[in-house]
């Protein structure tokens, strides 16, 4: 969810933080300018706890604003790196789970060499991020778990609106509902996905509810008065 | 050539559900059918969708704990479960030994109460009345001791992020003890009446076979996987709570039918016993709560963690951005990625044998729609 657009390894960690147990983060150049502009994910978060009486405490060290990553080091995530070369964005690990952000075109293909030549034969999820704010809008992340190695990685990449990713059911079958859910759910649409419907919400419905600016009040109350025969669902 | 009449077979679709006992709740599936033999089904699903995920976003990391309890109903403590190791990730916490022990304790009597639920229902789908009452007469045991834990028997509520609410009450282990003791003999029982039963078997065998490389491509988890000869199993692959300490077998099957996933179930109820039986013995002192604050607040990040539910993988992909509540909370249930699979499994079969499948893969709708 970090602005991708900061040059790699911007996202080691500040001094303070106690987290840091991996490679030593990338000294002064990025880690001496805390005051990098905030990054679009902290002001798409909801307004914050209300600042007035927080002051009569001294003031907690403020945590990061940004996921404190570090980079994962592995042969895979060499391998990956070499080669998908300037498509793959980063490769960092945080909570010890290791996640690749690629560039939006590379997220098939790297689903792909990685059930083919790396045994990462399981799909486990395909989700949706909402940051309105943000240009990229949306984070599409994708869960893989390989048998052989017992090992799990997601793969995100970060999406404007409107973009049409390329379908994975090419590559995973489990595929299919699970980019069906989230174009109910978040309105991306796949491209070259076999039967693009939405799967939870009534066929004629209309908006995409995890987005974060649909209100959670709000329904679609002229389908609900037609189809239901009430005036509202509540 | 003659025109056609009405001894041509043509395609006929039909329509189960959503109101059909055999659903298990409020699936419909449109049938294509020739004659008896199925050509291809189409799932509609959502008729039980509440907006769990949305709901997430607009409460607290605790005040969203009971709501997970709702989405696999006969196995709310494997959500709570997951849930709470969830947030605990975020957190970097982990649960004090002593809770460890109870929660492992507590979710094996929950495979088994959701097991049992499985084969007394999925029994009477196929024909036979008698093991569902006795199910029910043992699940009902189980209950028991969660509402003698916790006061609720089904959506339990029973642990909380960063340890338990309650302590164990005089007698839980006692009670445990008592009811692995009463069990296992039982199992046998269901066995007895059904493992080599002409109709049961007659029914079973060699319906609605997924292979372990059709499971792997469907994204299948759970006895449905293992009933098809890939020994995995998330408490031994990455075990969580505690569960390396315990000695227990994944039990798997090499066909991958409706038979082998039903024996699959049934020694993995046996396993369960086991587990609880180690686990009660040695419960350790100590606290019930680790030390995470009044106020639940992790910091910006995100984890992906899974438990093996009874029904397969349940993961919870929990996205913070420093609030107290969470950015997304996107959850991985088990029955909504296994149900896909459902055509693959009963395309080519007869029309009673989709009753069978439906059965046998043991979906609860309320985690397939949330």
């Amino acid at each position: 969810m970090a602005d991708e657009q900061k040059p790699e390894g911007s996202q080691a960690p500040p001094p303070a933080v106690g987290e840091a147990s991996g490679p030593p983060p990338k000294p002064a150049a990025d880690a001496a300018k805390p005051a990098v502009p905030k990054p679009p994910a902290a002001e798409a978060a909801k307004p914050a706890a209300p600042k007035p009486p927080a002051a009569a405490h001294p003031a907690p060290p403020k945590p990061p604003a940004t996921m404190v990553a570090t980079p994962w080091d592995s042969e895979l995530a060499r391998e990956i790196k070499e080669r998908f070369g300037d498509r793959i964005v980063e490769t960092s690990t945080y909570l010890s789970q290791n996640f690749v952000v690629t560039k939006p075109d590379a997220a098939v293909p790297l689903l792909e060499y990685l059930k083919l030549d790396a045994d990462f034969d399981y799909l486990v999820d395909i989700t949706s991020v909402d940051w309105p704010k943000r240009a990229e809008r949306f984070d599409l992340v994708y869960i893989v778990y390989s048998h052989a190695r017992n090992e799990r990685i997601r793969i995100k990449t970060y999406i404007p609106e409107g973009y049409k990713p390329e379908t994975a059911v090419g590559v995973h079958l489990t595929a299919n509902w699970l980019e069906r859910e989230v174009f109910d759910m978040f309105g991306i649409e796949f491209a070259g996905h076999p039967d693009m419907r939405r799967i939870l919400l009534p066929e004629e419905w209309t908006g995409h509810p995890l987005r974060k600016d649909y209100n959670i009040l709000q329904q679609d109350d002229r389908w609900v008065q037609e189809n239901l025969g009430i005036e509202s669902g509540q | 050539m003659p025109d056609a009449t009405f001894l041509d077979s043509t395609e006929l679709v039909l329509n189960m559900g959503p109101q059909h006992p055999s659903t298990h709740g409020v699936l419909r599936v449109i049938l294509k059918l020739d004659g008896e033999k199925v050509l291809g089904t189409d799932c509609v699903i959502g008729y039980l969708h509440r907006g769990v995920e949305k709901i997430a976003e607009n409460r607290t990391y605790a005040q969203f704990n009971p709501y997970v309890d709702r989405m696999d109903y006969v196995a709310a403590v494997s959500n709570g479960l997951g849930y709470c190791l969830a947030v605990e990730k975020l957190l970097n916490v982990e649960a004090p030994p002593r809770a460890q022990a109870v929660r492992v304790i507590l979710t094996e009597l929950n495979r088994i109460a959701s097991h049992l639920l499985w084969l007394g229902t999925h029994a009477l789908d196929i024909g036979a009345i008698t093991p569902v009452f006795y199910c029910l007469r043992e699940r009902e045991e189980a209950l028991k001791i969660f509402e003698k834990y916790c006061g609720a028997r089904l959506t339990t509520h029973a642990f909380r992020i960063g340890g338990l609410q309650y302590e164990t009450y005089d007698g839980f282990e006692q009670d445990v003890r008592d009811f692995c003791k009463m069990f296992l003999p039982k199992v046998d029982e269901y066995e007895e009446l059904l493992s080599n039963n002409r109709i049961w078997v007659a029914r079973l065998k060699n319906v609605g076979i997924l292979n372990g490389e059709e499971c792997k491509e469907y994204g299948v988890t759970g006895p449905v996987l293992r009933a098809a000869g890939v020994k995995w199993d998330l408490r031994k692959a990455q075990p969580y709570s505690g569960y390396e300490k315990y000695d227990f077998e994944i039990p798997t099957r090499q066909n991958g039918d409706t038979y082998d996933r039903y024996i699959v179930r049934m020694q993995e109820m046996r396993q369960s016993a086991r587990i609880m039986q180690q686990a009660v013995e040695g419960i350790p002192e100590g606290p019930i709560q680790g030390k995470i604050g009044k106020v639940i607040k992790p910091a910006v990040g995100e984890a992906y963690v899974s438990i093996e539910a009874p029904k397969g993988e349940l993961g919870y992909y929990v996205v913070s951005d420093g609030s107290t509540q969470p950015y997304r909370c996107r959850v991985r249930p088990p029955s909504f990625v296994n149900l896909q699979a459902l055509d693959r499994m009963v395309r080519g079969g007869l029309v009673a044998d989709v009753v069978a499948v439906v059965g046998t893969l043991d979906i609860v709708l309320g985690e397939i729609d949330r």
